[in-house]
């Protein structure tokens, strides 16, 4: 089973079979609190997990859902930096308290895998080329391009995570001929299916570090100033 | 769990230290820290956001070598404590989510608890001094309070008698280095500065505390009135800021060894008047000190100089101790845990601005 937490918009939490199926997810849509929900998001999903799992799966009946999970997906964003930490913080001593791995995954990434699915599911054509648009606060957009699926049923960045000011997201787009996708939740249970995904395959497909895009805001202070020239 | 002497690993992140502690009991098993001090010295003061990137990095490796030092696994873990506040609210967020997830994951009770209680609870810890006696007042000095306490028992009643109504000492103390063109952190500068500086005329020599008399914050009896036990330190870096110019603008040399002693004089005399007076006023000869500006050498001699004088016994933890750190939080929940309080429901969050009187935040009262 695996354990997916993302922070970079709400507060999600899920667990997933290695296979994909989901067994049960915990959500928070407050762009704010992450830090006070995500110890009862965390129980609640691995109560469920453990209580809702189909008969004969390893979750089922068995006391201890955090014994069972084998790897921690964290969401690395991009998002607001505050709340955003406090996923990944979650996910690394979740990991470290189990002795599991930590998978990071792009956030962008499970919202396009989610877009993908939905469209294999009702069997619509593909849409091409998109853009997962979140909000990067400070009137900027965060924004990550994709076309399609790889053969490890990976989506595939035509662009890596990247920040643009709000009144020119559209022209950004039409340059990338990407359609806009504004996204206002990231699944956990997507994370933790692009993880299950990255591991089958044997790949790493999130980056090591927080997706913060931005260096820490912050002015130096000036130094004595000169007189004449 | 054992209440007799749980082992207890506490989780420190409200300012620019990364702690993790392991304590049995009152037994300390690692006080381990992580600083991003030097990453904020090129910005002259802790900056938040650089504060809590280091901490989200710190966490895991800080936590591994605590475990190895304590020479202790997780699973032997009774219970997990963090610091919810008060501090910096982006870093103790890292914190709160780092303690919730690692209970959650060991199935184990989490003691959210105050920073500033525990900066008294790092004195348990102390294993070669006398038991801590109640009722005691505590002096708290760091880059991220300045404030008195009157403990009258560390699990369940501290009460603050007065805080800070501007600046931190500790941040006095970085504002005053940056004019005198002193490096980050301006404590340990401002000393060296004052045992032997710049007499102003290309030589160097001991200040003298005596030279300037800079202002005393909330000292005058007008302010006594209403401020009896509050500090004020703004003030004091303008009037400093103001002679440094003053003499500039006239021509005159500025001896930095008598400004850093003067302003360190000016800093320590109204803590240490201001604790003393509490001692007085409750009728508690003890005084506690904590926080990272204890390290300072001038404010010890003079406490305990002037404590003496006036009947008070002082108390002062390991200096390693007194700075921010996870041991003291496991030493408060550890005690909380012995006193048979709950834990902490999982329902709360960082705050900045947590007082004093909640020592434990989110317990069921049971
Ligand atoms: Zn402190």
């Amino acid at each position: 089973m695996i354990l997916g937490i993302d922070t970079s918009v709400g507060t999600a939490v899920a667990v997933v079979e290695a296979d994909g199926v989901v067994l049960a997810e915990a959500s928070s849509a407050n762009p704010l609190g992450h830090a006070e929900v995500i110890g009862d998001l965390l129980r609640a999903a691995l109560g469920a997990a453990r209580a809702d799992a189909p008969v004969g799966h390893a979750g089922a009946g068995t006391p201890g859902a955090p014994a069972q999970i084998t790897a921690v997906a964290a969401g690395m964003g991009p998002g607001p930096f505050t709340g955003l930490r406090v996923g990944i913080a979650a996910a690394r001593t979740f990991a470290l308290g189990r002795g599991v791995p930590v998978v990071p995954v792009v956030s962008h990434d499970a919202a396009a895998l989610g877009i993908l699915l939905d469209q294999a599911l009702l069997g619509e054509t593909e849409a091409g080329r998109f853009a997962i648009v979140t909000d990067a606060r400070r009137r900027e957009f965060a924004y990550t391009v994709y076309e399609g699926m790889d053969d490890d049923g990976l989506p595939i960045r035509v662009t890596e995570p990247a920040l643009t000011p709000r009144d020119a997201i559209d022209t950004v787009l039409a340059g990338f001929g990407a359609e806009r996708r504004d996204t206002t939740a990231v699944s956990a249970a997507m994370v933790a299916l692009v993880a299950a995904r990255a591991l089958a395959a044997g790949r790493e497909v999130g980056p090591r570090d927080a997706l913060y895009l931005r260096s820490p805001d912050v002015t130096l202070p000036a130094g004595p100033k000169k007189v004449g020239v | 769990m054992s209440a007799a002497e749980p082992l207890v690993l506490g989780i420190e992140t409200s300012c620019d230290e990364t702690g993790i502690g392991i304590v049995r009991g009152r037994t300390l098993l690692s006080n381990t820290i992580a600083s991003s001090m030097d990453e904020h010295a090129r910005y002259g003061g802790v900056v938040p956001e650089v504060a809590a990137r280091a901490h989200l990095e710190a966490l895991q490796p800080t936590i591994e070598t605590a475990l190895a030092e304590a020479q202790v696994s997780l699973a032997e873990i009774d219970a997990v404590a963090v610091t919810s506040g008060p501090g910096l609210a982006g870093a103790l967020m890292v914190g709160v989510g780092a303690a919730k997830a690692l209970a959650v994951a060991l199935d184990k009770p989490l003691y959210a608890v105050n920073h500033l209680v525990g900066h008294i609870a790092a004195d348990l810890l102390d294993a070669e001094a006398e038991p801590l006696e109640y009722p005691t007042i505590a002096l708290l000095v760091s880059g991220g309070h300045t404030s008195l306490l009157l403990v009258r028992d560390l699990t369940s009643d501290v009460e603050l008698l007065g805080e800070t109504v501007d600046d931190a000492a500790g941040e006095a103390f970085d504002k005053i280095a940056r004019i005198l063109g002193l490096p980050y952190p301006g404590g340990p500068e401002i000393d060296r500065a004052a045992a032997s500086g710049s007499d102003g005329l290309g030589g160097t020599r001991a200040g003298d505390p005596n030279a300037i008399r800079f202002p005393r914050g909330l000292s005058r009896a007008s302010d006594l009135a209403e401020h009896r036990y509050d500090f004020s330190f703004s003030g004091l870096k303008t009037a400093v800021a103001r002679w440094v110019e003053q003499q500039d603008a006239a021509g005159q040399p500025v001896s930095t060894a008598d400004v850093a002693a003067s302003f360190r004089e000016a800093v320590v005399d109204v803590l240490v008047t201001k604790a003393l007076a509490a001692c007085a006023d409750y009728g508690v000869p003890r005084l506690l000190l904590g926080g990272g500006v204890i390290a300072n050498r001038r404010l010890r001699e003079v406490a305990l100089e002037r404590a003496e004088a006036a009947g008070v016994t002082v108390r002062i933890p390991p200096l390693s101790l007194c700075t921010d750190n996870g041991a003291m939080i496991a030493a408060l929940a550890s005690e909380l845990i012995m006193a048979g309080r709950t834990p902490s429901t999982m329902a709360f969050g960082a705050d900045s601005t947590l007082p004093i009187t909640d020592i434990q935040v989110a317990g069921e009262v049971g």
